[in-house]
């Protein structure tokens, strides 16, 4: 059992580095190789490219507020709306959960680094260089040529729109580059999350005693290591086209304008669940925890996370249904679309299950999961509805599916990073995030939430397409555009909240201690923020809970397991 | 432009007077049904454990019982999902079949649909029609249906082709010949846009559908056929408009104007709108957009041309006689 931790021994690290000089401490974070300090540098950039992207979606709602509105031109329009994607797929959720990742798996595996800590900041620097180059294009991109300046393709720029003949100056190349860095980037912390996974875990903690998130981060790379390298190709493939004159997707030299959309959507579905993934992993930490239960049906969790990995490999082309494929093709992607739904539905059931006999206690890491499972709910059944391969002749490229994804992408990946941030913050900074402020930010964030995003969904309906910069008036459009953006309103002053509560908290929040919410995961073990290599002595499990076995003795879970 | 779009409904997704759009409407609300039940029932057990097994006042801090899954349950809520599935995914196939596979009926008519950077080009090859941006079909008796089948094409990047109350959309992809088919049951005008993203215009590239009774309709393609009617009080404006580069791009049946990169302007005063439905076709509409088409259509393809004031006013009324 965990006889180990001793809190006696000298094992606060940061101590000696605290009385350094200013410019000493950025260099130290600079080179530095901690898996903790790579962590919290990926979630805070990643913070910083969610305010200035989300900065960007508030300006394209101002603009759709009201009908003709003049607010921005079409061309400003297709950039920020370009720009916004790419940076909330590539530039924040990838960072913020490649962070949270880098940050717990050590911890949670009883390890004291991830394998390869040098290849864990490479993949870093990749991405933080890769994001700056991508934004750097509103300065770059002119170029030589005097001509274009953000990307303006959207954020799966669709071939031919790409090719020079109909996207001159340099801009889509900035986006071409900046991407190709941050998947390689990704690649390289995927390969060292499966080898630290499969490597470095404690005695005693064999793969069926990983804490959930564990197995859904190795889901995850794996995910990563399929689905990055086809993006890498098609990005590699569409340079050569833009650079060299090669004729992949040129269609007018007899290129495929669809074969870029299979390169990109081989990426882009297995994206969708690379990123909410980390998401359920939070939940199945979160839900325990402030229900006071164990997880229900550990097994067949993960189970049901493997089989998410495999099928949604399979399911790219529900985003081509409207392409013209075969009615058996599309009959074949309908097929395996619906079928994901099933071990989705299954984590659902099971995170109920674990409600249900517990002792639910509402702090704020446990509403934002709450609110996260309903709205997941209500998104993966708007899934199937888009599933509905003639449906979806009608709903794809309309608002319909903006708020379907949004659903995911906002009502339960960002939902669930606010959770995650909220329970973590204690162990990273040793501090509590405050509670009061956290309520707020809590509540203004769902009101506005579903003031934007559920009232689109009929926008959608009412026949409005995505990534238009204006529509007319008279169309039955004016009232639910001016809700939603009503609604920005709300999640910016949630988002303030949030970030007043941050810097507040950094300094004078509550002292936590190593286990702030009684918890049973290894990381609570250690202090709070945990020394550079965190465990004075590596830990020995029995048990998928430690904690919780040292803490009951008379009962401990090793029994039942 | 709005005042006269206000009077056309909204392009709901369920106001549908077309058969595949009808088709697709009922299949909708099964799956509407199916999954409402499922958000009823799952979110309903989700919100009453929440407030069952919340944490009392008077708890004693005990933890509660752990109980770590259940094999028969899971079986249960594995099993369940996997038959609303399976009928889900039944229906939608056959819905795709029924769609994707129609029975071209005698009668029916073939356009040539031709996706252009911001704008839309009808050719009517039985007829030898060539039109833009307002697709003129005859309505569509349910009794004895004479659909119409459109081939979608894209002389530059991917469109898509999407009138919400007639039918679903279809791509329009360069390299590629793609097909849909509508046979409206109401007459009246429809209006639609693209739906895929397609650069700075993409707004801007509406589409009408003019359903009419057959009768009207055959007067419609008897009035597109005749030779443009040349008035002789715009010789002067003609002159102009032929001696500028109006004529690298545009297409006047009969003169010297044979560009096919925009719109055939042979009977441009048959049209309702002007540059893909961003303007009403009036003179004075007509007047701003040639003499500088980015103040109605910003990053639209067609440069101004700089007339001065009494060529623009000639060409205008040249372009007024294009009946």
């Amino acid at each position: 059992m965990a006889t180990t931790i001793d809190h006696s021994l000298p094992i606060d690290g940061a101590a000696e580095t605290r009385d350094r000089p200013a410019l000493g401490r950025v260099h130290e974070w600079v080179v530095t190789v901690d898996h903790k300090r790579l962590g919290l540098m990926y979630i805070g950039g990643g913070l910083v490219f969610f305010l200035v992207a989300g900065l960007q979606a508030s300006t394209m709602r101002l603009q759709l507020a009201i009908p003709e509105a003049g607010l921005v031109s079409p061309e400003m329009f297709n950039r920020l709306m370009t720009m916004h994607g790419t940076a909330m797929v590539f530039m924040v959720g990838m960072p913020i959960l490649t962070g949270f990742f880098n940050y717990l798996i050590p911890l949670m595996i009883g390890a004291r680094d991830l394998a390869f800590p040098r290849l864990n900041a490479f993949g870093f620097w990749l991405w933080a260089f890769g994001s700056i180059l991508l934004y750097f294009s509103y300065i770059g991109a002119p170029g030589l040529y005097g001509a274009g300046s953000a990307p303006d393709v959207g954020w799966f720029a669709y071939a031919p729109l790409t090719e020079r003949a109909f996207s001159r100056g340099s801009s889509t190349d900035y986006w071409i580059i900046a991407i190709f860095l941050t998947s390689v980037g990704s690649i390289a912390t995927a390969a060292n999350l499966v080898t630290t996974i499969f490597c470095m875990r404690c005695e005693g903690m064999r793969l069926n005693k990983m804490p959930v998130l564990v197995w859904l981060a190795l889901v995850v790379a794996f995910m990563m290591l399929i689905a990055l390298p086809p993006l890498s190709a098609a990005q590699a493939m569409l340079m050569l086209d833009r650079l060299l004159g090669a004729h992949f997707f040129d269609t007018q030299a007899g290129g495929s304008a669809i074969l870029w959309q299979h390169f990109f959507w081989i990426f882009g579905h297995p994206e969708v669940y690379i990123l909410v993934l980390p998401a359920f992993a939070f939940a199945s930490e979160i839900i325990p925890v402030f229900s006071r239960k164990v997880i229900f049906g550990y097994n067949v969790m993960v189970v049901a996370s493997i089989a998410i990995g495999f099928i949604s490999m399979s399911v790219w082309a529900h985003h081509m249904f409207a392409v013209g494929m075969t009615a058996a093709g599309n009959s074949f992607f309908v097929t395996s679309t619906m079928l994901v739904g099933v071990p989705t539905g299954i984590k659902i059931f099971n995170w109920l299950g674990t409600i249900w006999g517990g002792k639910v206690r509402f702090k704020v890491p446990m509403l934002f999961s709450l609110a996260f499972l309903f709205q997941f709910l209500i998104a993966g059944l708007t899934g199937i509805i888009l599933a509905v391969a003639p449906f979806d002749w009608q709903l794809t490229d309309t608002y319909f599916v903006v708020a379907h994804f949004h659903y995911i992408l906002v009502g339960a990946i960002l939902f669930m990073i606010f959770a995650a941030i909220y329970y973590w913050f204690p162990k990273a900074t040793g501090r509590m995030l405050g509670e009061r402020l956290g309520r707020w930010h809590f509540w203004l964030f769902l009101i506005g939430f579903h003031l934007t995003f559920d009232t689109l969904h009929f926008a959608g309906l009412r026949g409005m397409p995505r990534r238009i910069y204006t529509y007319e008036p008279g169309r039955g459009l004016e009232a639910i555009n001016m809700l939603a953006t009503i609604g920005v309103a709300f999640q910016a002053a949630a988002v303030l909240c949030f970030l007043f509560n941050v810097v507040k908290s950094i300094r004078k929040g509550e002292i936590a201690g190593p286990d702030p919410w009684d918890a049973w995961t290894l990381e609570w073990s250690t202090t709070s923020p945990p020394p550079e290599y965190n465990f004075a002595q590596l830990p020995v499990v029995k048990s998928r809970r430690p904690l919780w076995d040292l803490k009951h003795p008379e009962d401990p879970d090793w029994l039942y397991e | 432009m709005g005042a006269a779009n206000r009077l056309i409904p909204p392009n709901t997704v369920f106001g549908t007077t077309s058969t595949p759009a009808h088709v697709i409407t009922t299949l909708a609300f099964f799956a509407f049904l199916v999954t409402g039940g499922i958000f009823l029932v799952v979110g309903g057990t989700l919100a009453w454990s929440i407030v069952r097994f919340r944490r009392r006042a008077d708890d004693d801090g005990t933890e509660p019982p752990q109980v770590y899954g259940s094999n028969p349950i899971e079986f249960a809520w594995t099993a369940v999902p996997i038959l609303i599935v399976f009928v889900l995914i039944l229906t939608t196939a056959r819905t795709i079949f029924t769609l994707q596979e129609p029975a071209h009926p005698p009668g029916s008519l073939n356009v040539r649909v031709i996706g252009h950077q911001w704008w839309w080009e009808f050719r009517y090859p039985a007829y030898g029609i060539v039109t833009a941006n307002e697709l003129h079909v005859p309505l569509s008796d349910p009794a004895h249906p004479t659909p119409t089948f459109l081939a979608l094409e894209s002389a530059d990047v991917a469109h898509s082709f999407w009138v919400p109350r007639l039918a679903g959309k279809t791509d329009v992809i360069p390299n590629r010949k793609n097909e849909m088919w509508i046979d409206p049951h109401v007459a009246g005008t429809y209006l639609g846009q693209c739906g895929e993203f397609c650069g700075t215009e993409h707004a801007m590239m509406l589409i009408r559908v003019v359903v009419e009774p057959r009768a009207d309709w055959e007067k419609w393609v008897a009035a597109q056929h005749a030779t443009a009617t040349i008035d002789p009080s715009a010789a002067r404006g003609r002159a102009v408009f032929e001696g500028t580069a109006c004529v690298n791009c545009h297409t006047v049946a009969g003169t010297n104007a044979t560009g096919r990169f925009a719109p055939d302007l042979t009977h441009l005063m048959s049209r309702e709108t002007i540059a893909a439905g961003a303007a009403l076709n009036t003179p004075a509409n007509l007047k701003a957009w040639v003499d500088d088409p980015a103040m109605i259509k910003p990053g639209a393809l067609m440069p101004a041309m700089n007339l001065d004031p009494q060529d623009l006013d000639d060409v205008v009324a040249y372009l007024t006689t294009l009946k």
